[in-house]
């Protein structure tokens, strides 16, 4: 049982690597701001939410598995609006490009 | 494979270092800060420094993240000058020998430590139970070296100070920085609805842990004044006023009762700073929830600067008159 919970956990948190590294090089090949941070939080939200569920089944307590995901969701809530905000602040400056 | 991780986040921080001290625009430099100290945190998280670590992320890496950014902001009308200006060769010369000359001198200075490295570890370690904290973090600051941290509660208070006294006289008593004039129902508004109930739990969490476990006043009041920062950008409260009683109450009733508290320990434990026994504990968490409001003005009042408006034209008048 032990194994199974251990290959789930590679696998999540493998996949949540792939959304990392997809990421990063969509941060740096992508051509302009929007699509830069489309990337960004990409990588951020899956990225982070596979991790997170793979390390789930690892963690001893309740508790601890509880901080995790409140880990995950306000690291959703501050990418989700500060990608916002920068898009916002590069479309007022008028450099999308 | 540890070692290698260790290795590759060495050679990351000593790259980041390079790089914000060579990056000529100020803005790219300070961003290399902000990463080179949430990087550095990691590094103190695996030497089991988790405090260290703490206080890197959000003073080094947060704290003084934000105050570089503010004054990039400031310098920006001088940039062009400062990367047209170009130093003879022998100011150069000058700069590169020194430079060298103090990195040769730390180098020989980190190859004479004794080894192994002199420590007081086991004895705080034998006299912690008589602080009644199990955090000896919190042990050495508030107690054993008791007086650096009054001393450091003092020059944050001097520096505040320092700060306001670069108002224009017409300014002075007034609110810092520019009204910040948001979309009251755009993102940032929402953030600032949503984040700081949460970000107040996790301060005052940090704050009360600090007894027992990593964290402490420090750590607490950079997220509790974020989460006012916060506030105050997305428009929904205004800096408050420098000439406001409670503020200048709170800036100065840390050291006030740190002071005090010192004072008492002369008079009941026979030192200045020192705690009568069995007493260590409520003395300690005393100072620690005296400082907490200190801190978290002083934090935030550093970020909003100087008075820059609404200052008090009638006393300006009665002084000139």
């Amino acid at each position: 049982m032990s194994f199974v919970i251990d290959a789930f956990s590679i696998v999540a948190i493998v996949a949540g690597l792939v959304f990392f590294l997809a990421g990063t090089v969509g941060l740096l090949r992508f051509p302009d701001a929007y699509t830069r941070l489309h990337a960004l939080t990409k990588a951020d939200n899956l990225g982070v939410a596979l991790v997170v569920i793979g390390l789930l089944p690892q963690v001893g307590s309740v508790l601890a598995a509880l901080k995790l995901v409140l880990i995950w969701l306000l690291v959703l809530l501050s990418s989700a609006g500060v990608s916002q905000l920068i898009a916002r602040s590069v479309r007022r400056q008028g450099r999308g490009e | 494979m540890t070692t290698l991780v260790g290795g590759v986040v060495a050679l990351l921080l000593l790259w980041l270092a390079l790089w914000t001290v060579v990056a000529r625009d100020a803005f790219l430099a300070v961003a290399g800060f902000v990463v080179y100290g949430l990087l550095l945190s990691l590094v103190w998280v695996r030497l089991a420094g988790i405090d260290v670590a703490l206080t890197e992320a959000a003073i080094g890496g947060g704290l003084t993240g934000a105050l570089l950014l503010g004054a990039v902001g400031r310098l920006r009308g001088t940039e062009v000058a400062a990367a047209a200006e170009r130093s003879g060769a022998g100011t150069r010369v000058v700069a590169m020998v020194l430079s060298v000359a103090v990195s040769v001198v730390l180098a020989l200075c980190v190859l004479a430590l004794p080894e192994p490295a002199p420590t007081l570890a086991p004895q705080v370690a034998r006299m912690l139970p008589s602080t009644g904290v199990g955090n000896p973090i919190t042990g050495v600051l508030l107690a054993f070296r008791a007086l650096d941290t009054l001393l450091e509660a003092i020059v944050l208070v001097i520096a505040l100070v320092g700060v306001w006294s670069l108002a224009p006289d017409r300014f002075w008593g007034g609110r810092p920085g520019l009204r910040y004039m948001t979309d009251p129902d755009g993102i940032l508004a929402y953030l600032a609805r949503l984040l700081p109930p949460i970000g107040i739990v996790v301060g005052m969490y940090l704050f009360w842990a600090g007894a027992d476990h990593p964290g402490g006043k420090f750590q607490s009041a950079t997220i509790l004044a974020a989460m006012w920062m916060l506030v105050q950008m997305a428009g929904l409260a205004d800096a408050p006023r420098i000439d406001n009683r409670w503020v200048r109450g709170g800036v100065v009733i840390g050291p006030l009762a740190f002071v005090a508290v010192g004072v008492l320990g002369a008079w009941t434990a026979g030192a200045f700073l020192g705690y009568p026994d069995g007493w260590a504990k409520p003395m300690i968490v005393a100072i620690e929830i005296a400082l907490l409001p200190t801190l978290v003005l002083i934090l935030a009042l550093l970020l909003n600067g100087a008075p820059a408006r609404g200052g008090d034209l009638t006393a300006l008048r009665s002084s000139r008159r």
